[in-house]
């Protein structure tokens, strides 16, 4: 499957990596040699096969629906590249 | 004592334990070394004050009589753990300044333990490679070098600093994680011994995820009998990793008797691959000479859909990058970007990502977003996850027949050349032999077995039933007792 500059365009979007327009075509054709490679697992046949979810056989384990942890603010917001007042703060988002 | 870093984890146990040295000299010739060193680009954090508190206090332990194997054993620590207060980058410049405030589960037992952290360690960003040229901090270098030429070598990724550290001598034993080969291809590069755990065995809590379906830390050590004693610290159930296995951990060094008369080993066809090298070939045919002269029964097996392994990988691995790679977004922790006049949040998002990951890492995030988009994701990433359920079956029918454990080579090649393989398809083919251990989520270990024409190390790959690493360990073992391989690099940096 051969990739377009357009759908390159719409991927880097969606990943929310910014990607300057004159990038766009190798970008377009390094999906389409990764895709190639991908498309041999349209030679195997998987009719009936179900989707893998966990490669082992175990029940995700369960706890009592209680809070376990909390109360660390200061923790939480050290590493934030802008924190004011107990938040993380961003650029406007809201008109 | 002379040669303190050349020690294994267990002759310096035994040492310290009579009283023959301690652990503040054996972690103090560590840093020296490691301070010689700077040419291999694997120590990319250096942490001699807590290395020097942590060795203090255990050689206080060992003079109690309280001590546990990996008491006062100076460790080199990937850079993908988070550890307390000290840079936690995942080699990424998006992660740049991030110091957790919080300690991996795998760092914390280990530090339990006793062992002494020397500093963070080198490799391919966020473990995305198989040279360690994706690294922010630059490439990590292969302590051998081809007969007498100086051509810079990779030491294999992404666990390419811990290889290269363990192989130089810098530090005793490293820890590793293996999402496709991570652990087990670099440590063939280097000489050393890797094992990937079986999936669950290990706590990934604080391990920065890559691809959490197939991440497994595990130990990169000199030899098997300290794969088995490392190992034995690092595994355990967590109650903080809903994947973590609610398993006992066994003794994993009480189970090297290196007798394993009668035990099935499987070869796979699939594994003997066109274009494979002569050196190659012989090798395998070497290590399964070994082991059938030391009394295993050898099999002929079909793991018939190890060839759609790798594009499998490359669909499942980046799909979930994709997803777990969505929390860099210059808000909560590491970079962000400046931003214009008049940016947005959306602008802040793009340009910081943009800035914060490397190419190789951009390129399988925006893969994974492909397949995982709509319209896609039954083409694509749910035909990948029913090939994966082929792929383990295989191996389920095999172990069935009574395998006990399958060997192959390690890696298609020896190390090669630094800025030598630039192409990403060429790269991925890196991985051929070692990436159907994590999409069935089975233990694998990585033993080196003898020398190339031009002097380097090969490595044989063992991989085993799930859970049953003891036995693995064993195997490997007799492996490593007949390969007989005391091979060290000439040292020039």
């Amino acid at each position: 499957m051969s990739i377009d500059t357009e759908t390159a365009r719409r991927v880097a979007k969606l990943a929310r990596i910014k990607v300057e327009d004159d990038a766009l075509p190798a970008l377009a054709s390094e999906f389409s040699a990764i895709l190639g490679f991908i498309e041999q697992l349209n030679e195997v046949d998987v009719e009936g096969v179900e989707p893998m979810t966990s490669v082992t056989p175990q029940r995700l384990k369960r706890r009592d629906d209680v809070v376990t942890d909390g109360s660390q603010q200061e923790a939480v917001l050290k590493n934030a590249p802008d924190a004011r007042e107990g938040f993380f703060a961003v650029p406007k988002v809201v008109e | 004592m002379s040669d303190l870093t050349k020690l294994t984890i267990a002759g310096a146990r035994d040492a310290m334990r009579k009283g023959d040295t301690t652990s503040a000299e054996i972690t103090s010739a560590c840093l020296t070394a490691i301070e010689g060193a700077g040419a291999l680009g694997t120590f990319v954090h250096h942490t001699p004050e807590i290395a020097a508190d942590q060795a203090a206090a255990a050689d206080a332990r060992i003079r109690a009589g309280d001590a546990p194997d990996m008491c006062g054993i100076p460790l080199g620590i990937k850079d993908l753990f988070c550890t307390k207060g000290v840079p936690s980058q995942a080699a990424s410049r998006i992660l740049e300044g991030f110091k957790p405030e919080y300690e991996s589960t795998v760092t914390t037992q280990l530090f339990d333990a006793g062992a002494v952290m020397l500093g963070k360690l080198n490799m391919d960003e966020f473990a995305m490679g198989s040279s360690n040229e994706t690294s922010v901090y630059g490439n990590a270098v292969n302590p051998w070098r081809r007969g007498n030429e100086d051509t810079a070598l990779t030491p294999g990724g992404s666990s390419g600093g811990s290889a290269s550290a363990v192989a130089a001598d810098l530090c005793l034993a490293a820890t590793g994680t293996d999402t496709g080969g991570s652990i087990r291809q670099p440590a063939a590069f280097v000489g050393i011994t890797g094992l990937k755990p079986t999936y669950g065995r290990v706590s990934r809590w604080g391990i920065v995820a890559f691809a959490s379906s197939l991440d497994q830390a595990g130990p990169m050590t000199k030899d098997v009998r300290d794969a088995a004693i490392m190992l034995g610290a690092m595994c355990g159930h967590d109650p903080k990793d809903s994947t973590s296995a609610d398993l006992a951990v066994p003794d994993f060094e009480a189970a090297l008797t290196g007798d394993i008369k009668g035990k099935t080993i499987g070869i796979p066809k699939e594994y003997r691959m066109d274009g494979m090298p002569a050196e190659i070939e012989k090798l395998w045919a070497d290590g399964t000479a070994m082991l059938k002269d030391a009394g295993a029964v050898i099999k002929d097996i079909t793991l018939p859909h190890t060839k759609y392994a790798l594009p499998a990988y490359y669909v499942i691995a980046p799909a979930e990058a994709s997803s777990n790679l969505a929390r860099y977004d210059g808000v909560r922790f590491g970079h962000r970007a400046k931003l214009a006049q008049g940016d947005g949040i959306t602008e802040m998002y793009e340009k910081t990502r943009a800035e914060g990951f490397g190419p190789e890492v951009q390129r399988r995030v925006m893969v994974g977003t492909y397949v995982l988009s709509a319209g896609f994701y039954d083409a694509y990433y749910n035909r990948a996850r029913k090939v994966r359920a082929l792929i383990k079956q295989d191996f389920e029918t095999v172990f069935a027949d009574g395998v006990d454990a399958i060997l192959t080579p390690a890696t298609p090649s020896a190390a090669f050349g630094l800025g030598e393989n630039m192409d990403p398809i060429q790269m991925y083919l890196n991985d051929v032999f070692t990436v159907t251990v994590n999409l069935a989520g089975l233990p694998g270990i990585s033993v080196p077995a003898g020398l190339d024409a031009q002097g380097l190390p090969l490595g044989l790959q063992l991989i085993g039933r799930p859970w049953e690493e003891a036995d693995l360990l064993n195997t490997a073992y007799a492996l490593e007792q007949a390969a007989g391989f005391v091979a060290k690099p000439a040292k020039w940096w």
